[in-house]
């Protein structure tokens, strides 16, 4: 009886949590079919903002800069900081410390220094503003999310067979691409995911760098909050968030199926 | 990959060059912006001379209410993220490991959402007419008025930040060998005896990698303010902005921003301290 009550308890904290996290959602996803205007009033239900999302070059234009610099970020950061993983890896203990506490700083400063600290950077340099000074900023924070998940992976590599390989004769990148790189996929994978959604979120350092000639879902987003937020924005923002969560469902799903394969083979 | 083949990798030297373009990378886009903000923070806007007139912004009174909010806000919001996410940490631990993984992405999934427009969402729901007093004149309970409040800001920094507290401590939590618990409870330990123990000691890399998570973004949000504190708020965050949005001061938010800094790097050697890199890395 006890263990039962328990057990409830625990469901119900579990589902007090979860309506916390989730209740603004809702209330997206509802404002997304509202018929009025107003985001406090409810005028009957409308699919009309679906339609017209389509239409609306803002949105459009900002979500194709949202995408195309969280592909890039991510794709650079991953590329930059797997290498460095692999280097760091190898460097003696005071480097390798040194090179440790620089790369945490991004991560443990606040987002509002990072950003002015880039800002004064670019407008130093003479760079204007805009799409390539986003970018830049984004590879800069989103590079140390991923040596942090490539990292544990090279440590648990055993380097016999790196080095067994090239005694088979492979040249150093064969041995690479053949035998560290399947190794510590799963780091360079989760570092490229981990490092597209921080891009993919992030409002406050694009919002000192981007200048006024490029907009991300983010920056739009907080340019409407005192006059108003286009439905379309909460219409797109629905159709992106339901899209996510049905993919992690199925991903998740396959996962532990696979899962169950395994358990029964072993 | 032409690049790799002349290069001998059983060298340490070779190796370590990979992290050369890294090792440029970081002192030209974080070692030089960050000196950048020191110099700009220590130099006169007008003259250009050494000044600490910058730093010296932050006794002005409205600017230290500023910063003592921030400071009282972020705290109390950490409590409450450390106070919400342990026991969630906790059960999603001890539930059978089959079902976890979809229980803890199901507490990430929220992040898909655009942050703003969750915090916008809660401007909604907590508004003078909104959803929650709606619902509370349903029950004929009396209306609560806690838009453009502090308790507002503190509601939205918890809910913006909770995730980061659940995930460290759930990671730590998650490593602790259950044979460890069971020893405990077979020398004759109870439950909340092996708690503060075992248990908790065990947690505290989580715990620490928690609350800087949770601490140092709400001290220097000036987004939450402004969302769900109108402008009737104001937050250290909220005061630096306005210096380099508004009255393009860069000096005087710089100096601001290196005393915002001073708590960073407090939080920074905290972390050091317990941390071992293993709190933070599975964010995903």
């Amino acid at each position: 009886m006890y263990c039962k009550m328990k057990h409830f308890g625990q469901k119900l904290y579990l589902g007090i949590v979860m309506l916390f996290l989730y209740a603004p959602i809702f209330v997206l996803i509802v404002l997304s079919f509202n018929r009025s205007k107003s985001r406090s009033k409810w005028g009957g239900f409308t699919t009309k903002w679906y339609s017209s999302m389509f239409s609306d070059d803002t949105i459009w234009i900002a979500l194709r800069d949202t995408l195309v610099i969280a592909v890039l970020s991510a794709l650079i950061a991953t590329l930059l900081g797997t290498l460095a993983a692999i280097g760091i890896n190898r460097m003696r203990k005071l480097p390798r410390s040194v090179m440790l506490g620089i790369t945490n700083i991004p991560m443990l400063n606040a987002e509002i220094v990072t950003g002015i600290s880039l800002m004064l950077l670019f407008l130093a340099t003479g760079l204007e503003l805009g799409f390539a000074t986003v970018l830049l900023s984004h590879v800069a924070f989103n590079v140390p999310y991923v040596i942090l998940s490539v990292m544990p992976k090279l440590q648990q590599t055993n380097r016999s067979t790196y080095e067994a390989a090239l005694d088979l004769g492979a040249t150093p990148a064969k041995a690479f691409f053949l035998v560290v790189l399947p190794d510590i996929f799963p780091g360079v994978l989760s570092g490229f995911l981990l490092a597209f959604t921080l891009s993919l979120d992030d409002f406050i350092i694009t919002h000192f760098t981007r200048g006024a000639s490029v907009n991300t879902l983010s920056t739009l987003i907080y340019s409407e909050t005192r006059k108003g937020i286009k439905p379309e924005m909460y219409a797109l923002s629905t159709l992106l968030f339901v899209s996510v969560f049905v993919l992690l469902i199925i991903v998740n799903r396959a996962g532990a199926k696979q899962d169950k394969k395994k358990a029964a083979l072993s | 990959m032409a690049l790799f083949v002349p290069v001998n990798f059983m060298k340490r030297k070779n190796t370590v060059l990979l992290a050369t373009p890294y090792g440029l990378w970081i002192t030209g886009f974080t070692i030089i912006p960050l000196l950048m903000v020191v110099y700009y923070g220590f130099t006169s806007r007008s003259t250009g001379v050494l000044t600490l007139d910058n730093i010296k912004l932050i006794s002005t009174p409205e600017n230290l209410k500023a910063l003592w909010l921030s400071v009282q806000l972020s705290l109390l919001s950490t409590f409450l993220c450390l106070l919400i996410a342990y026991p969630l940490a906790m059960i999603l631990r001890n539930m059978k490991a089959k079902s976890n993984s979809f229980m803890v992405m199901l507490f990430i999934m929220p992040m898909w959402m655009n942050s703003l427009l969750r915090i916008v969402a809660w401007q909604n729901i907590l508004e003078k007419r909104g959803i929650l007093n709606t619902f509370l004149s349903f029950l004929h309970l009396p209306a609560l008025e806690i838009i453009n409040t502090p308790a507002a800001i503190v509601f939205g920094m918890v809910y913006d930040f909770l995730p980061f507290m659940i995930l460290p401590l759930y990671n730590t939590l998650v490593k602790i060998d259950e044979n460890v618990i069971n020893a405990a409870h077979d020398l004759g330990a109870g439950n909340f005896y092996t708690f503060i123990k075992i248990i908790f000691p065990l947690s505290i890399p989580g715990v620490v990698s928690g609350i800087t998570m949770v601490f140092v973004p709400s001290l220097t949000t000036f987004v939450i303010s402004d969302i769900l504190g109108g402008s009737k708020v104001l937050l250290i965050g909220n005061v630096i902005e306005q210096q380099f949005q508004k009255l393009n001061n860069w000096n005087s938010g710089s100096g601001l921003s290196l005393v915002l800094m001073v708590f960073v790097l407090l939080s920074m050697t905290l972390v050091a301290k317990y941390d071992k890199g293993e709190g933070r890395t599975n964010v995903l």
